[in-house]
């Protein structure tokens, strides 16, 4: 039984030593192009990774999320090839190289059985700041509206904030999730909440309102009507070079485009 | 005026049988709900293949590697730390200050939360050690987390190897040495075994820590800096982006499946050898 | 010789335990101590402004956000798992017991996440229909933390009772008085120090949890006013922001973990203390 007992012993340990050398051994490996920030942008990057990887098999693509200013740092400190931003680029930041690879609309959310369909910046600004905390004098029912944010540092925070808050801030009361999808589920299950997540994120669970009469779709933000909308930017300390410049333009490129468009963003040309 | 005692004793039992059956309720109601959901979408190939579109469409291969690679590497630094620590405190020395301070430690470090353990491996072996978002990072902060547990265990395994077999082999000419190679590590080693699959329970579920450490790629890791997402993180990550719901319940259907089947080993294992031990189960000394 | 090779190699194994404790302790000092000294102790620890971009570094809202958790989640869970306990250790047929066990042990390793997720799924809608309010508020942590919390109450408060010799409950029945009266009146007191230690030990777990309670709190830096409310405990705040965390702000966070340390470290040795204080009695 002891003998017994201590081959087994044995035994655990070969497999995890094998398991671990097993893995380096493999670490002789292709080129590795590595994005980090924002996690809005995160999504799609993977997916133009996938499709650049199948295509390049030689290139391995790693995406981190962290967020959009995580990322730009990251950039600037060299720990990453490519930023991820899903904000304009801020006074500081402007010395990096920045690529623009799509745009995005920003929707601001309701409940479905919301009776409320249009909705006017300032209301918005209004609720977000703790002003107008009841749907009576919007949608006429009357029960306490419940705002839902984004994280401080998030892209779509920071985009939402530039865009509507101006001055004003965010109300410390303000409910915060910290994803857009926790943002849509937190207002598909609540009728009086309302948030701001990615126009490519809405999906029949939730209602995109539509701000002063016009509806969040891709003529209306094309054509400027639609005032919400945001970059999706790659930063670089440089002009990109080799494979990581031939990454980029497969994502200018118009098949990059395409997918992103598949996926609900809008071209950057 | 009193109500009678019998009475009230009455009303209390039926109120602990209440206690009892809503836990149970409790637990038959997580496990069926996800299991129900989300058990139609494991396959073969969901386990064996790479997530595409962000875990949208495709499989969980990479998650399942990289929680087997961070749990490996944990195991290969928490073990030896673990038993050597728990051999040192049993068998070569007595009850004293140096001890009791180990055992000190070990409880404080049993109580830090993972969240502060992430911080700590954020800020020191990702940034300081320069290893990055990485397989090492994240198993390293892990091993943290259940070194006090395998040290825990160890020692009590060890402690319920009978005294007889020691001095039976000391009174042979064998070594100190000799005598815990030969004789105690082998009789103790289900009980140790036991703890480290519980370890490994601890490890698989984990989220805040590895969020930090291990950053949450979505590539198969391949060399030991490489980053890698958990299955623990992925559902995370699933469930909160709203990516996949039916991808959701499916990986929480894996995690919660490898979970009973870790303790299910854990507590066969344990009940095969169950007579050694005062306690009737690891599992009560793995709480304290 | 070998042998106090060996010894020596040992005991340098032996504290690495405590040399990590050491390490983590630095580090997470290190990081988090100069900022409230530049803040100052009085603004971070009792401002509840948390603007970071506005270098605004107040967490009051936040320990009270933690504390109102912690105490919901005590006063549902003492009574379950202590109840749960006496059922264990004298009510419950074998059959029941063999089966309470492993639930018990099951509970306790499904991870945080998936009770996170379904206390988003269940509890939060379950909480705006039955009682109004956005749902995500301190009563969904502290029910959801009582489920994750009642496996350690139950088990230490189970060895505790345990541990209390059989005459004391045989020498009350055959007093009179009966066995609820028994184990209220001598097994319970008896044992309360070990219980005392245990409910402490739970109430560290609360604090220090994270992943389920930044799922179903809300989140919000507000100072709660009802139950219903939303809170940010400590550690939400930690795994909320440190993805985006740069500077100070990130400083600022882990001397948010600082205060999270210190309170469990003094949490452990308060518990270690009462059970101590029990054993020699």
């Amino acid at each position: 039984m002891n003998k017994r007992g201590f081959d087994h012993w044995v035994t655990t340990l070969l497999i995890v030593l094998g398991l671990m050398l097993g893995g380096c051994g493999r670490a002789k490996r292709e080129i590795t192009i590595t994005l980090s920030g924002s996690t809005s942008v995160q999504p799609f990057a993977e997916r133009l990774a996938e499709e650049y990887t199948l295509r390049n098999p030689e290139v391995r693509i790693d995406v981190q999320g962290g967020g959009s200013t995580a990322g730009i740092r990251a950039v600037k400190t060299g720990i990453c090839h490519l930023g991820m931003s899903s904000r304009e680029l801020k006074e500081d930041e402007k010395d990096l190289n920045r690529i623009l690879i799509a745009r995005d609309g920003l929707a601001i959310v309701i409940h479905p059985t919301n009776p409320l369909d249009d909705i006017s910046l300032d209301d918005v600004q209004r609720i977000f700041a703790g002003e107008l905390s009841n749907w009576k004098g919007l949608s006429g029912i009357d029960h306490p509206i419940y705002p839902i944010t984004r994280e401080e540092g998030s892209g779509t925070r920071e985009a939402f904030t530039g865009l509507i808050m101006k001055q004003s801030k965010i109300s410390p009361g303000t409910l915060v999730q910290d994803s857009s999808g926790a943002v849509r589920e937190a207002i598909a299950t609540n009728p009086y909440a309302i948030g701001y997540i990615s126009l490519g994120l809405v999906n029949e669970r939730v209602k995109a309102l539509n701000i002063d009469g016009v509806t969040p779709t891709k003529e209306n933000i094309d054509s400027g009507a639609y005032p919400l909308t945001r970059p999706f930017l790659f930063v670089s300390m440089e002009e990109p070079k080799g494979k990581i410049k031939e990454f980029v333009d497969f994502v200018l490129s118009s098949d990059g485009q395409k997918i992103l468009e598949e996926e609900g963003l809008l071209s950057a040309r | 005026m009193r109500a009678e005692p019998t009475k009230i004793q009455r009303l209390l039992i039926f109120f602990l049988w209440s206690v009892a059956f809503f836990t149970i309720g409790i637990l038959i109601f997580i496990i069926g709900y996800i299991l129900i959901k989300g058990l139609s979408y494991v396959d073969l190939k969901f386990l064996l293949t790479l997530p595409e579109k962000m875990g949208k469409e495709g499989g969980v291969w990479p998650f399942i590697f990289s929680t087997l690679y961070i749990t490996s590497v944990c195991l290969v630094i928490s073990v030896p730390l673990g038993v050597g620590t728990a051999i040192y405190l049993s068998e070569y020395t007595r009850e004293g200050w140096f001890n009791s301070v180990i055992r000190f430690g070990c409880d404080c470090l049993a109580g830090i939360p993972s969240i502060i353990l992430g911080l700590f491996g954020f800020i020191f072996f990702v940034i300081y050690l320069k290893m990055g978002w990485s397989v090492l990072a994240g198993g390293l902060t892990v091993s943290l987390m259940i070194l006090p547990f395998v040290i825990r265990s160890s020692e009590e395994a060890i402690r319920a190897v009978p005294c007889a077999l020691r001095e039976a082999s000391l009174s042979l000419g064998a070594s100190r040495w000799q005598t815990v190679m030969r004789i105690v590590l082998p009789n103790a080693l289900p009980g140790i075994l036991t703890g480290i699959i519980l370890g490994i329970g601890k490890c698989v579920g984990e989220t805040a820590s590895l969020i930090l450490t291990a950053g949450s790629s979505l590539r198969l890791p391949v060399s030991i800096f490489d980053s890698g997402r958990t299955l623990a993180i992925h559902f995370y990550i699933l469930a909160r982006e709203g990516i996949s719901m039916e991808k959701a319940y499916a990986t929480a259907a894996v995690l919660i499946i490898s979970i009973l089947v870790i303790n299910i080993a854990a507590y066969k294992l344990m009940h095969h050898f169950v007579k050694r031990y005062k306690r009737e189960s690891i599992f009560w000394i793995r709480l304290q | 010789m070998k042998e106090r090779l060996i010894k020596g190699g040992l005991s340098i194994i032996a504290l690495t335990s405590l040399g990590s404790l050491f390490l983590i302790a630095f580090f997470i000092f290190k990081e988090g101590i100069p900022i409230i000294l530049r803040v100052g102790p009085d603004k971070f620890f009792f401002s509840t402004n948390w603007r970071p971009f506005e270098k605004e570094f107040g967490i009051l809202s936040m320990i009270v956000g933690s504390l109102s958790v912690t105490c919901g989640t005590l006063i549902l869970s003492v009574p379950l798992g202590v109840g749960c306990a006496i059922f264990l250790a004298f009510f419950a047929p074998t059959l029941m017991r063999q089966l309470l066990k492993p639930v018990l042990e099951l509970l306790f390793a499904i991870p945080s996440v998936v009770y996170g997720f379904m206390g988003v799924v269940i509890l939060i809608p379950l909480i705006q229909t039955y009682f109004g309010g956005p749902g995500y508020s301190i009563l969904a942590c502290s029910i959801v933390l009582t489920i994750m919390i009642l496996p350690v109450i139950v088990s230490l408060s189970l060895d505790a009772i345990q541990a209390v010799p059989r005459s004391y409950l045989e020498g009350a029945l055959a007093l009179g008085a009966t066995k609820w009266q028994a184990i209220w009146r001598v097994i319970l007191p008896a044992a309360r120090s070990g219980i005392n230690a245990g409910v402490i030990l739970a109430m560290a777990g609360t604090i220090g949890e994270t992943m389920a309670v930044i799922m179903v709190a809300g989140n919000s830096v507000k100072m709660p006013h009802s139950i219903l409310d939303a809170v940010r405990p400590l550690t939400a705040n930690i795994a909320l922001e440190m993805g985006y965390a740069t500077g100070e702000h990130q400083e600022a966070l882990f001397a948010t973990g600082v205060v999270l340390f210190i309170v469990i470290m003094i949490l452990n040795v308060i518990a270690r203390f009462v059970a101590k204080s029990g054993v020699s009695k």
